[in-house]
């Protein structure tokens, strides 16, 4: 074998050990789920009576719909929304910049480097004032603003890849910034903002500090419905590997489909 | 009917000044040429003009209109860019009746322009193709169809031809010119290529550092350059430059001292007098062989066109290119004479303003549209 063989084989086995180790919990938690709460502490084994009665318990003691429809609705909503706050956003700062624009970015960017906890309690309180808490709207704004500084930076990146000569070939053609943007901007850089949308979505369906502090039930989404088979009663890890399973498995399935799309945008304008 | 007047046009990017004070008037229907080398502030200029840049000072008038609170979309001017900017994503027939769209015209109306467009260019065959799918003078084509289909009272050319290969450029040159006749539109067009410049203006505007050398036809910037720039400028290859020294200047032109004997340029003489040194101008092609003539030199480099030969000459530090015959037979290092008709010299003062010709060039005065006709004429003749 000569060396760029072996090399290209170590890689390969090495790449293969890592994604078997991040496979594997996932794995686990799946097969976990399918155990009885007995098998489930005894000594791991993948020789078992799969059974389903991890799930039946889950789902008679809560509502997985309701808690599935909450995520859906939060996590598309959010992200909707960051995106119609993000996308004027980033044209401004593509387009018009500033002296501050970098130092804006890199501001908005370093927000997402303080731990969320400590603007918890102000954070609280305000949606306690407003009447936020427990309610959609409330962490569909929470959401929103966690995501917004990832949407904008990104939006922007994808942004400064247009040429400018085409919009203003547009102007010139007579497009006002309204029209210039829905016809001629958002199209040319559809598959970067379909990555950021796709990005968003899966950041906010996974977010469980702020949807643990601020929803109990109305609201809840996925995560909480997780957290609440945790708890009081000690750990049932079939019963909790199965819940886990049913709160990952909408958004594993959405990423898998879409992962051309996540893989294209992530890398869009890297290669001319 | 579509005029345009600069009045004291300044730009001021953050300090500096790229474009400082110009003054221009286009009349209607005019073919007018942004020349200058790079830096010089013409593609400046022309956004000014089509609005993608603000005025700092100064105003823009369109048919007697000030236009510098007008955005771009609302001047209607129709712009070719360098790049040509198509819109990657629609087709042909998209990008041409973009702008109609934007206007609302009907589906069928918008069509029907299209179409008409694209049979002066050409392009009908390829109405449904993407950009990607077309070649750099196809793509230039649609550029330009984009243009016409908005029917603009002022059309703006920024380097259009500056991406495509040679013979492609000088195709696309003639079809300009012959464009502009078809749609009697006033044009403005911005190039660092002399030659388009030339070829196609009715009036040429000269730039450096953001002024204005000189505005002129052709031939007037060819034969009366107002300063040195403008003399070295226009023409190629370079005009040739020579300080030396005045003897005398009375009303039949100014004597100057060449080392071959003195020479008398018809040029008026006004502030300069004897012992003042100024500088000689003559172009390569009013250099002639001659074994009688003053001028000596040793040729460096030979350049064989076919039909002409460029000789790039050295006497003493002073250095001359001279176009001679296509058939000329020296060779490298022989050493030459030559002369000049020292009507066709030109004199520039220390501060680098032409002395004026005593009298102008014939083919100064004739627009290009009659020089074309009595060309013409002439052939039938």
């Amino acid at each position: 074998m000569n060396p760029t063989t072996t090399k290209k084989l170590l890689l390969t086995l090495l790449a293969w050990g890592i994604a078997v180790i991040v496979f594997f919990p996932i794995f686990w938690m799946v097969v976990t789920g399918f155990k009885t709460e007995v098998q489930a502490i005894a000594p791991p084994t993948l020789i078992f009576d799969p059974t389903l009665a991890g799930y039946n318990t889950v789902i008679e003691r809560a509502d997985y719909l309701k808690f599935a429809l909450n995520s859906i609705v939060i996590a598309f909503g959010s992200t909707l929304l960051a995106l119609l706050v993000a996308i004027p956003a980033a044209y401004s700062m593509a387009f018009l910049p500033t002296k501050r624009t970098r130092g804006t970015l890199l501001w908005m960017l370093s927000t997402k480097m303080l731990p969320p906890v400590g603007v918890l309690m102000p954070i609280y309180l305000l949606s306690r004032d407003l009447g936020l808490l427990d309610t959609r709207t409330g962490l569909i704004i929470i959401y929103m603003l966690m995501n917004l500084p990832i949407v904008v930076w990104m939006l922007y990146t994808f942004f400064k890849d247009v040429p400018k000569d085409i919009l203003e070939a547009g102007r010139m053609d007579g497009a006002r910034t309204f029209q210039e943007v829905v016809y001629l901007l958002l199209p040319l850089t559809l598959p970067g903002i379909a990555s950021t949308g796709l990005l968003a979505v899966i950041l906010s369906w996974n977010e469980a500090f702020w949807s643990l502090n601020l929803t109990t039930s109305d609201a809840a989404p996925l995560t909480t419905f997780i957290a609440s088979f945790s708890s009081p009663e000690g750990l049932f890890w079939a019963k909790l590997s199965a819940a886990s399973t049913l709160a990952i498995a909408p958004i594993l399935i959405f990423g898998w489909m879409t992962q051309k799309q996540m893989v294209r945008g992530l890398t869009f304008g890297a290669v001319k | 009917m579509a005029t345009l007047h600069l009045n004291n046009i300044v730009k001021d990017f953050g300090g500096t000044q790229v474009i400082k004070g110009v003054d221009l008037e286009v009349k209607d229907r005019e073919f007018v040429v942004f020349v200058g080398p790079s830096g010089c502030g013409k593609s400046t200029l022309m956004r000014m003009i089509a609005g993608l840049e603000s005025t700092t000072s100064g105003e823009i008038a369109i048919d007697g209109e000030r236009v510098n609170e007008v955005g771009p979309a609302d001047r209607g001017l129709a712009m070719v860019f360098q790049s040509y900017a198509l819109y990657p994503h629609m087709s042909v027939e998209d990008n041409m009746g973009f702008s109609l769209r934007l206007a609302k015209v009907p589906k069928a109306e918008r069509r029907e322009k299209v179409l008409a467009a694209a049979r002066i260019l050409q392009l009908e065959p390829l109405l449904d193709r993407k950009p990607k799918a077309l070649s750099g003078g196809q793509r230039q084509r649609v550029a330009i169809g984009r243009a016409i289909v908005r029917n603009p009272s002022i059309f703006l050319f920024d380097e259009p031809l500056s991406n495509l290969d040679a013979a492609l450029r000088v195709q696309m040159r003639i079809e300009l010119a012959q464009l502009h006749e078809e749609l009697d539109a006033t044009m403005i067009y911005v190039t660092h290529d002399q030659i388009e410049a030339m070829t196609m203006a009715d009036k040429i505007v000269v730039l450096q550092d953001g002024v204005v050398e000189q505005i002129g036809s052709p031939m007037e910037l060819y034969h009366h350059p107002r300063n040195r720039f403008v003399a070295g400028f226009i023409g190629s290859p370079k005009m040739n430059f020579l300080e030396v020294e005045v003897r005398g200047a009375d009303a039949e032109g100014v004597e100057v001292a060449l080392p071959g004997g003195d020479c008398r340029v018809p040029v008026a003489g006004d502030g300069v007098s004897a012992g003042d040194v100024v500088t000689l101008g003559i172009r390569p092609e009013h250099l002639a062989l001659d074994e009688q003539g003053p001028l000596t030199g040793q040729i460096q480099v030979i350049e064989r066109l076919g039909g002409v030969t460029s000789l790039y000459l050295e006497h003493g530090d002073s250095e001359w290119i001279l176009v001679a015959d296509g058939d000329v037979a020296h060779r490298v290092r022989d050493h030459v004479r030559f002369t000049f008709d020292p009507a066709r010299a030109h004199l520039f003062t220390a501060d680098g303003l032409a002395l004026a010709h005593l009298e102008r060039h014939p083919l100064v005065d004739i627009d290009r549209k009659e020089n074309r006709a009595s060309s013409a004429s002439g052939g039938q003749r």
